[in-house]
């Protein structure tokens, strides 16, 4: 969802500004600078700092640095990584060099070693269409990691941009799959896909029993449709609280909110605060519009709250539940108190833009906001901070989980080849370059703890202990999207001020009948 | 039907080979003749896929699925007359209808009879005028969105200036004014279309006739209702017929602003919704019917009632 971000980008001046950043003649804060003005995303802005290194000399940072070795970066503190009881766990035994995953610093054109090559080389020859990210760093990335594999291995990889938009996506891969089509091998997947393709995709069960217990379990779960593991996880997103540090201090506050009262409690003061200076000043920011992203943020309302998760494993609608019917009415409360009242009406970009030129106190959104947040040219830079969203006294902090699964399509006729390839890019090695490069979360907990990934996503240390919640698209399959569309539309209905005792048995029995 | 009659005549030839074609007979076959390619085309892009659609409506066909769909006979459309969500997007479909029509047959026509006088500057002002409906409505639509934004947005910015109103308002998320609000963004953008096409039907209207109905002592009122109102009806007739349909069909503004709302839902949001995002063809064509056989209605009650044939 949060795609349309991460991969707009205006191609032909980012690749100037990459190269003039990649040359040296740019420094890390002129590169920072031209790269906001351009509107890049925030992993397009993280590579082309890659670039820069240590914003010093020519193309010699061209190498991968694994750590405790001479680092070229001055900015990384270059010890070896450290959280004792993560690194011996972290390299897959399926790695035959054994090669250290726990700290290596890499830069934009070293991708890891094709650690599977051994196994991967005997279907040399063969030829991966791979329906991959499209355009901006995400692409780029693709390509430096397939030319890698395709030299160790001897494997061609075809890539093919998938398409920007969601929607538009998932009909592409429908249409696909229905024709049976051979033109598409691996394919990016999105988390609440699984469920709705998992008759088109490849059993991955045995061919990652080890690997797959490296990842975060509710990924895997999420992505295990009938027992059988239909794809890989590769980055992940979550929702989390970003809060306005200096406005906090201001108020009296010491810490960020940790139950829905203290949020509720903390808006109420600074917005009364503010609004005598800022009339438009709205305390707490989310999305709010009818679409999937309201379905993220009140799937945490529920979840953090003791009103379940929307369904449970059976595929039973939970939603109708005093719970869940009182926190409902209770964000209902907030509309036009301490949130704006046009927040219904918000999707990503509208509630980060109303945060950003300091127009609220709080904000749910993704990590993507993070670099936006704190850039340069952002007003409230140096006064971001990142927390666990609240939850009620007794309960889990948690998150709705994000993000995209590499996936091996049933009517490929290169399956075992595919495979490999899927290894190589969904492996500790390989999420450790793309979040250091591009600044996409890991899904797995220990290349999260990696020193060098931690440096340039600090807030994934406090998310660490977040519970991740998942929307139930295993259970529903292909009625995903009418389940969710239902649910969302009942939400929004209530923030826009029906009541959620009237609306909550109904939008529950619509649910169910669309889960058939 | 077209198909026959070309056949039938090409059949005859060999016949009577000798036989001379009077003039009328062989404008009508050369008539048939070139008039061929474009009802292939027609056939091929209108009339297949409308077929399909038709088909598709009495079957339960998935996208994306393995199996064909099965024929499942009315249980669509049975569905479909039970249906209050689509109910409510014909309701919501047809009030915006009603209010952009109207206002912008009115806005469309003054500003039609104002660029039509002479004026100094009227050249820039007729092209100038146009900039609304050159701009693509994705993203028009995108530019309102934020003009009216509650927190950061202009409109509410300049009304308190001004003192209309005392603080911002939600101008999108409230229902109650949510209506009014995009049909603002569809005025703006469509009114400078109606006017070009209004301004097309008086520019052929001759002005001899003002002339005479000047020497004869008439009213410039006098003369926009006897004279003017009536020698643009046909203008007026393929206006209006234009933009109730463009509006019954409208998408593109709804989905930018409002997402899937269900209180904002029209009936192309709802149609498109259950095709690609549920997959569900068999439903989303019979939506497609219903939309059609609307439209359907409103298109002979205007051909009925402005006797489009005498105008």
């Amino acid at each position: 969802m949060q795609e349309e971000t991460l991969v707009t980008i205006h191609d032909r001046r980012y690749l100037d500004l990459y190269r003039a950043a990649l040359s040296g003649r740019l420094s890390r804060r002129d590169v920072l600078r031209r790269a906001t003005a351009l509107g890049l995303s925030m992993p397009a802005v993280a590579a082309l700092l890659a670039a820069c290194g240590g914003g010093g000399g020519g193309g010699d940072e061209a190498t991968a640095t694994m750590s405790g070795g001479t680092g070229t970066t001055p900015t990384t503190a270059a010890t070896p990584a450290e959280s004792p009881a993560a690194s011996p766990t972290t390299a897959p035994s399926a790695s035959p060099s054994g090669s250290p995953t726990g700290g290596a610093t890499y830069t934009l054109e070293t991708p890891p070693e094709v650690f599977n090559a051994d196994a991967a080389s005997q279907y040399s020859g063969q030829t991966i269409t791979y329906y991959g990210d499209t355009v901006g760093i995400g692409g780029e990335l693709d390509q430096q990691l397939a030319r890698a594999f395709t030299e160790a291995t001897g494997i061609n990889i075809n890539i093919v941009p998938k398409p920007q938009s969601s929607t538009e996506n998932y009909a592409t891969y429908l249409r696909l799959f229905q024709a049976q089509s051979p033109d598409m091998d691996v394919m990016m997947i999105d988390v609440i896909w699984p469920g709705a393709f998992a008759q088109h995709l490849l059993d991955l069960t045995d061919a990652f029993r080890e690997e797959a217990a490296l990842h975060y379990e509710t990924i895997i779960q999420n992505n295990t449709v009938d027992g059988v593991l239909v794809a890989m996880p590769w980055f992940a997103d979550f929702g989390m609280l970003y809060y306005r540090t200096d406005l906090l201090e201001k108020y009296g506050f010491s810490n960020p909110p940790e139950t829905w009262d203290e949020l509720e409690e903390m808006a109420q003061a600074i917005v009364e605060g503010e609004q005598a200076s800022n009339p438009n000043f709205g305390g707490f920011v989310f999305q709010g519009n009818a679409y999937e992203g309201l379905t993220c943020n009140a799937l945490e309302w529920l979840a953090s709250t003791g009103g379940g998760t929307l369904m449970d494993e059976e595929g039973n609608v939970t939603i109708d539940n005093p719970e869940a019917i009182a926190m409902l009415n209770r964000v209902r409360g907030w509309i036009g108190t301490i949130c704006p009242r046009g927040v219904t009406s918000y999707q990503e970009e509208d509630s980060r833009n109303v945060f950003q030129g300091g127009n609220a106190a709080f904000l749910r959104n993704w990590p993507y906001v993070y670099a936006l947040a704190t850039g340069e040219d952002s007003p409230i830079a140096g006064n971001v901070g990142v927390a666990p969203l609240p939850a009620a006294e007794g309960f889990d902090h948690v998150g709705t989980v994000g993000g995209w699964q590499l996936a091996v399509s049933r009517y490929s006729q290169v399956p075992e080849a595919a495979i490999e390839f899927v290894r190589y890019m969904t492996s500790p090695q390989v999420q450790s370059y793309r979040a250091q490069v591009g600044s996409f979360v890991p899904t797995i907990p220990s290349v999260a703890e990696e020193a060098a990934v931690l440096e340039k996503m600090p807030f994934l240390e406090p998310m660490q202990d977040v519970v991740r919640v998942t929307r139930p698209s295993t259970q529903t399959g292909e009625r995903y999207n009418q389940v969710s569309t239902a649910f969302f539309q009942g939400v929004n209905a209530i923030l826009n001020g029906q009541d959620a005792e009237q609306v909550v048995p109904q939008t529950a029995q619509q649910m169910q009948r669309a889960a058939g | 039907m077209s198909g026959t009659a070309v056949e039938d005549k090409e059949l005859a030839v060999p016949k009577r080979p000798r036989r001379v074609l009077d003039l009328a007979e062989r404008q009508r076959r050369l008539a048939w003749i070139l008039l061929l390619p474009t009802v292939a085309v027609v056939a091929a892009v209108a009339l297949v896929p409308l077929g399909q659609t038709i088909y598709y409506s009495f079957t339960n066909e998935r996208l994306g699925s393995l199996t064909p769909g099965e024929w499942i006979g009315l249980e669509n459309y049975r569905f479909l007359v039970q249906d209050t969500t689509f109910r409510s997007a014909i309701w919501v479909t047809v009030k915006f209808t009603v209010i952009t029509v109207v206002v912008e047959f009115i806005l469309g026509l003054l500003i039609a009879l104002v660029v039509n006088s002479n004026f100094p500057g009227r050249g820039p002002m007729r092209a100038a005028m146009l900039v609304p409906w050159a701009i693509p409505t994705v993203i028009s639509a995108q530019m309102w969105k934020w003009m009216y934004h509650d927190v950061y947005g202009v409109i509410n910015d300049l009304l308190v200036r001004l003192h209309i109103i005392d603080r911002n308002v939600a101008w999108f998320s409230q229902p109650s004014t949510s209506l009014f609000a995009i049909a603002s963004v569809d005025i703006w953008k469509t009114t400078p279309f109606v006017a070009l096409l209004l301004l097309a039907g008086l520019q052929v209207i001759p002005t001899d006739v003002y002339e005479a109905a000047t020497v004869d002592g008439a009213s410039k009122i006098q003369q926009f209702f006897r004279i003017t109102l009536p020698l643009l009806r046909p203008a007026i007739v393929v206006t209006l017929i234009f933009r109730t349909l463009d509006a019954l069909r409208v998408f593109d503004v709804f989905y930018v602003v409002f997402g899937n709302r269900l209180d904002t839902q029209t009936m192309a949001i709802y149609a498109q919704q259950n095709i690609v995002a549920f997959a569900d063809v068999g439903y989303g064509s019979a939506i497609s019917l219903g939309i059609f056989l609307i439209i359907g209605i409103f298109v002979v009650a205007y051909v009925t009632t402005l006797k489009v044939e005498q105008a």
